[in-house]
């Protein structure tokens, strides 16, 4: 089985002045995350879709699936966590309970506000999570990466080639984000929000998947204009 | 659902365009799997067209001829996964013309976008299943069905009982319409004309294969058929009119920029048959994939018009197809991967 686990759990807290999180707000007509679920639906590689929503949100998520999907049975809605990895974890849950997802089913978790996620980039996370067991995906660094551990000056300047900018899917199997995920301490918890460095962690070799320059994320303002001026400025 | 539409916005050059697409009840969802570029995408992407053309069409995603894979039809009469040829006509309204010579009809990648896209949706009459026609050949159904809907024009037409037909023409166009004629009439002399040596050895089963300056006046077809294009159909066409037999029917399927010259006086004093043909119903495609399926010699005959085949992975993949696509003897494949 393979599960898109879209991650929604967001407050929004970075858009301004919008009051809903970003992956509700409109584009071309439809909600941010109705764009992304649909895409999954799209994809023959999907069984079915779990979305992680903050639990005040959650009457919405389930308004839209009524509204866009119909009610589909292949949609289920769950409350996130605190954090991105404790989201993927209640995600898993959900897919278990409601649809039996076995201990070997691949979860290719994804941003909900990466609407101009491809069918090609799934399919790709598919194959190398079945191939190498986890990947992440990954477009090359355009800009000069700058590190700073004080904010104030710069203490590296890595080699452009070697650096990448992470996207969204990130996929793994069931099994092995509980193992890797039920290793973590508490402290690595707080710190470690993204799963794919927790595969890193603890020895893993996390397959690069190539992205798309099209699957930005949705966060500020300039983000959602230009996702408008991407889909020719019809949500106006 | 958001959909990426590659689209060429100038010459040699393609952009992605993100497109709102509709899914309703009644569609097929279809992903683009294998897309052969054409001719007539060639003279698009290369600028080849009256700039006024260009202008006018711009952007356009481009290719016409393809099969993909269905993701969903809500009607069940396809499964996620079955194989549908993709047909480029969208036929106009009315039934008084056969759908692909109405003059309200749109055709892919001329007049509508063509299917170098992430997606299509298209109504159950624009796809045609298939299955056990190998993936690189079923992405020329297009191009051998546009031959299939000719050669049975010709038959229902023609006259006399076809023993001597020769093709003017060595590419593709040309071996499509030799070995359709060899599956519909086994036992025609068929005679092939062409500029290249090693192109025409290609030609196995054909009768004769001649080089242009091998023609002489006193050859005698009762049917010919032009499959050579540009300003060099009209040397093809003269030679035609010259060997051909009194009443004969000549077939022109070889698209030209500009106007062709013909010897009318000849064609009156032959009281010869000029008909034309380039554009292929649904008909012909349902025909097309009965015969490619159940004839293994014809299936393997079309599997040498594959020239070579190329990974499209990005937009950079997508100019090094269009650019290999001038140097190939026949057919470049795409195998669509975006």
């Amino acid at each position: 089985m393979v599960i898109g686990g879209i991650v929604a759990g967001g407050i929004g807290s970075r858009m301004g002045q919008n009051i809903k999180p970003k992956q509700f707000l409109d584009l071309a007509g439809k909600p941010v995350v109705v764009h992304t679920i649909e895409k999954f639906l799209a994809s023959p590689e999907i069984d079915k879709v779990v979305v992680g929503v903050h639990k005040e949100w959650i009457h919405l998520m389930n308004d839209l699936v009524e509204k866009y999907f119909d009610g589909n049975d292949s949609i289920a809605i769950v409350a996130g966590g605190s954090n991105r990895n404790e989201t993927i974890y209640n995600i898993i849950n959900c897919a278990k309970e409601k649809f039996n997802a076995p201990a070997d089913t691949i979860m290719v978790t994804h941003d909900a506000v990466r609407p101009f996620l491809s069918l090609r980039i799934i399919e790709d996370n598919v194959a190398a999570a079945r191939e190498y067991g986890v990947c992440d995906t990954v477009i090359s660094a355009s800009d000069t990466i700058i590190q700073s551990e004080n904010g104030e000056y710069i203490t590296d300047v890595p080699i452009r080639k070697q650096m990448y900018q992470g996207q969204t899917p990130q996929s793994f199997s069931i099994e092995l984000f509980e193992k890797v995920y039920g290793s973590m301490t508490e402290e690595e918890l707080q710190i470690v929000t993204d799963a794919c460095k927790m595969f890193f962690l603890r020895g893993y070799n996390v397959h690069l998947v190539e992205g798309e320059v099209n699957n930005f994320k949705i966060t500020y303002p300039f983000d959602l204009k230009m996702a408008m001026t991407l889909m020719g400025d019809e949500s106006k | 659902m958001i959909n990426t539409v590659y689209k060429l916005t100038y010459p040699m050059c393609v952009e992605t365009f993100c497109e709102n697409l509709d899914y309703n009840t009644g569609d097929v969802l279809v992903k683009p799997r294998m897309l052969s570029i054409c001719k007539a995408d060639m003279r698009y992407y290369f600028g080849m067209r009256d700039p006024k053309v260009l202008k006018q069409r711009l952007p356009l995603a481009l290719i016409h001829e393809a099969w993909g894979t269905v993701l969903h039809d809500k009607s069940g009469q396809f499964k996620t996964g079955d194989k549908v040829i993709l047909l480029p006509n969208i036929p106009g309204a009315g039934d008084k013309y056969r759908e692909n010579y109405r003059l309200d009809s749109l055709f892919r990648s001329s007049r509508a976008d063509g299917f170098m896209q992430e997606m299509v949706c298209l109504p159950h009459s624009q796809v045609v299943g298939f299955d056990n026609i190998p993936r690189d050949t079923a992405a020329i159904t297009e191009l051998i069905s546009v031959c299939t809907h000719a050669v049975n024009t010709f038959l229902e037409r023609v006259t006399h009982q076809p023993e001597r037909i020769g093709v003017w023409g060595d590419g593709a166009l040309g071996y499509i319409i030799c070995a359709l004629l060899k599956y519909y009439i086994p036992k025609v002399h068929l005679t092939v004309i062409g500029i290249s040596r090693p192109k025409l050895e290609m030609f196995e089963f054909a009768n004769e294969r001649l080089t242009v300056d091998e023609v002489t006046v006193d050859m005698h077809f009762d049917s010919t058929f032009e499959c050579v294009g540009g300003q060099a159909s009209g040397s093809a066409i003269s030679q035609m009119i010259d060997t051909i037999m009194p009443e004969g029917f000549i077939m022109l399927m070889g698209v030209s920029e500009e106007p062709v010259p013909v010897n009318t006086r000849m064609v009156l004093e032959k009281g010869l048959t000029l008909v034309g043909r380039s554009r292929s119903g649904r008909v012909d495609f349902e025909e097309t994939v009965r015969i490619m399926q159940e004839n293994e010699r014809l299936k393997q005959r079309m599997k040498v018009l594959i020239s070579d085949i190329v990974e499209i992975k990005n937009i950079n993949d997508i100019h090094k197809a269009f650019n290999e696509a001038k140097t190939v003897d026949f057919k470049l494949v795409m195998d669509w991967k975006l």
